[in-house]
């Protein structure tokens, strides 16, 4: 299995990072479908810092996945993960599939949907987290 | 640790018989069965001693027998060969009586879950417009009905062509029921010269030749694959049996070898081989207790693993070979369960071909009825004749915990 996937993906695959789930979670977001094969689920807790110059800023304070799907789809979740664990949601979402590709090493080029997924995945928890403290102050008013 | 190898219709191991046979073959015998001088002459003599005994294993005369360089070959000669020959017999008649026919293109039948060396065939001369092709669809057990295959049957069929044992699954085709169907159509047809308007019948049976009957007249064949990597030969050797008086046109040309029927200098080790391989399998009572014994085996296998929740077998049980294991695993994804099994040191395969470049969920599963999803947590386990009970408890020691991790990791509950 060595040819097919870098040390990095097979040691990500056997040690999963932030894997599980967030009972209570900020944001959800779920990507792909049985269908296809991949699914993947990613939550975060968002947690505010204040920063040097005294602004706020929103940063992901924990993340964990859950993945169905293949090696490359187990260890891109993986890495995205640590990618952008503790940082703020801006830089967060300027996470890349280009970049997870990147980290994850060599792979079969049919797998790079893995990381599109991944990249997905982030950008769609903070969204459901965004859109459900926009939800709150709507109520809130 | 000591490697378990479960996936024997991939490939397997070379038999210690058969290389020992093969290596004069490299290094002192070296010579081209072509040449007229004794190291030639040496050379011709192991080819034909090679297909003789394989002629007695498929009960035909040794002109019957082309070498290839495998199973894709012979797959594609035989689609190709028929079709192309056919076309230029009906073009030829057609200037002889100087009329235009309509709609005079050649029909296949196949079934959508053959090999892809049969199928690809298909499609490509489909594409090329030289003719038409019927797909027939297994039933839910992965067997094609002899009454589906009837019914496929057209004024314009020549060729139908439906493997012997699924690779994916192991069910077993009723191709001697085929054969005598096709045979009955024939006599119906009143043939006058035996290579135009008759319907030719090819099988093949690469996954088969371990266990099954492969008598060509039993069988009713005109055409049949066989490759010797998967009974114990080397790589790269293969053959096409083609009845006496069949005619083919001949895809590699460029020489007068396999009666004009398949240029090249003759791969003389690896027919060696094929021949030595086929010499141990034709050892009738041996191959009868290895099919008794290992069909014990996969059953254990299989009945311990349908103990693992949300798992079903793929393929009927009945119609099925002795070393096939293809069963779903709901929530579990194929690929995951084979690197976990190779962390294992167990070999197996995947019906979800996930693993390679193609995603799409297997054709053979799909053709059977299964949804995709059921397709992606497919695993196939072929047994083979080095394969122990301790083995197989390997196995089923560690699979429910493969699965149950990764249904642990997955978000669908």
């Amino acid at each position: 299995m060595e040819n097919l996937y870098s040390e990095k993906i097979m040691e990500h695959f056997r040690n999963p990072r932030n894997l599980g789930e967030i009972k209570g979670a900020d944001g959800v977001g779920t990507v792909g479908n049985p269908n296809c094969g991949d699914v993947m689920r990613i939550f975060i807790k968002v947690v505010s810092r204040k920063l040097v110059s005294g602004k706020p800023e929103e940063y992901i304070s924990d993340i964990k996945f859950q993945t169905l799907g293949c090696g490359a789809a187990i260890a891109s979740s993986s890495i995205a993960t640590e990618l952008v664990k503790g940082k703020s949601l801006e830089e967060a979402l300027k996470l890349t599939s280009k970049q997870i590709a990147a980290e994850m090493g060599k792979f079969p080029p049919a797998k790079y949907h893995c990381s599109i997924l991944a990249e997905e995945g982030v950008r769609k928890a903070i969204k459901d987290y965004r859109k459900k403290i926009k939800q709150l102050k709507i109520l809130k008013k | 640790m000591k490697k378990i190898y479960l996936d024997h219709a991939a490939t397997t191991l070379v038999d210690d018989n058969v290389l020992k046979k093969m290596l004069p073959y490299f290094s002192d015998k070296f010579g081209n069965p072509s040449s007229i001088h004794g190291l030639g002459q040496e050379a011709r003599f192991a080819v034909d001693e090679a297909r003789r005994k394989i002629a007695e294993f498929l009960n035909c005369k040794t002109e019957e027998i082309i070498f290839t360089s495998g199973g894709s070959e012979s797959d594609n000669l035989a689609i190709r060969g028929i079709i192309e020959n056919q076309i230029s017999k009906i073009k030829m008649q057609n200037d002889r009586v100087k009329i235009e026919k309509e709609n005079q293109k050649p029909h296949i039948i196949t079934s959508v879950f053959e090999h892809h060396a049969v199928l690809q065939s298909v499609k490509e001369l489909e594409e090329e417009g030289k003719i038409e092709a019927t797909y027939v669809k297994p039933n839910r057990d992965g067997i094609i009905e002899v009454a589906d295959v009837e019914a496929a049957i057209k004024k314009n069929t020549v060729l139908v062509s439906i493997m012997y044992v699924n690779n994916e699954i192991g069910t077993v085709q009723p191709i001697r029921e085929i054969g005598k169907m096709i045979e009955k159509q024939n006599q119906k047809s009143k043939i006058k010269d035996q290579n135009i308007g008759r319907i030719f019948f090819h099988t093949d049976a690469v996954q088969a030749a371990e266990y099954f009957e492969m008598n060509v007249d039993y069988l009713h064949v005109d055409l049949l694959t066989l490759s010797a990597h998967k009974i114990y030969g080397p790589k790269g050797v293969g053959l096409l049996y083609l009845r006496d008086g069949v005619e083919i046109k001949q895809q590699i040309v460029g020489g007068g070898q396999e009666y004009k029927k398949r240029a090249g200098t003759e791969n003389v080790a690896g027919i060696v081989g094929f021949g030595k391989a086929v010499e141990i399998l034709n050892n009738k009572s041996k191959i009868i207790n290895n099919k008794n014994g290992i069909e014990n085996l996969r059953n254990g296998l299989i009945d311990g693993l349908l103990k693992i929740p949300n798992s079903f077998l793929n393929g009927s049980r009945e119609f099925r070979s002795p070393a096939n294991v293809n069963i779903s695993f709901l929530n579990a994804e194929g690929e995951s369960i084979l690197l976990n099994l190779d962390m294992e040191n167990i070999a197996a395969s995947t019906g979800s071909a996930c693993t390679s470049g193609s995603l799409e969920p297997s054709h053979v599963l799909i053709s059977m009825g299964l949804h995709p999803e059921q397709c992606h947590g497919s695993i196939r386990f072929t047994l083979g004749r080095s394969t122990t009970k301790a083995e197989i408890g390997k196995v089923l020691e560690v699979m429910p915990k493969i699965v149950e991790k990764l249904r642990n990791m997955s978000p669908m509950k």
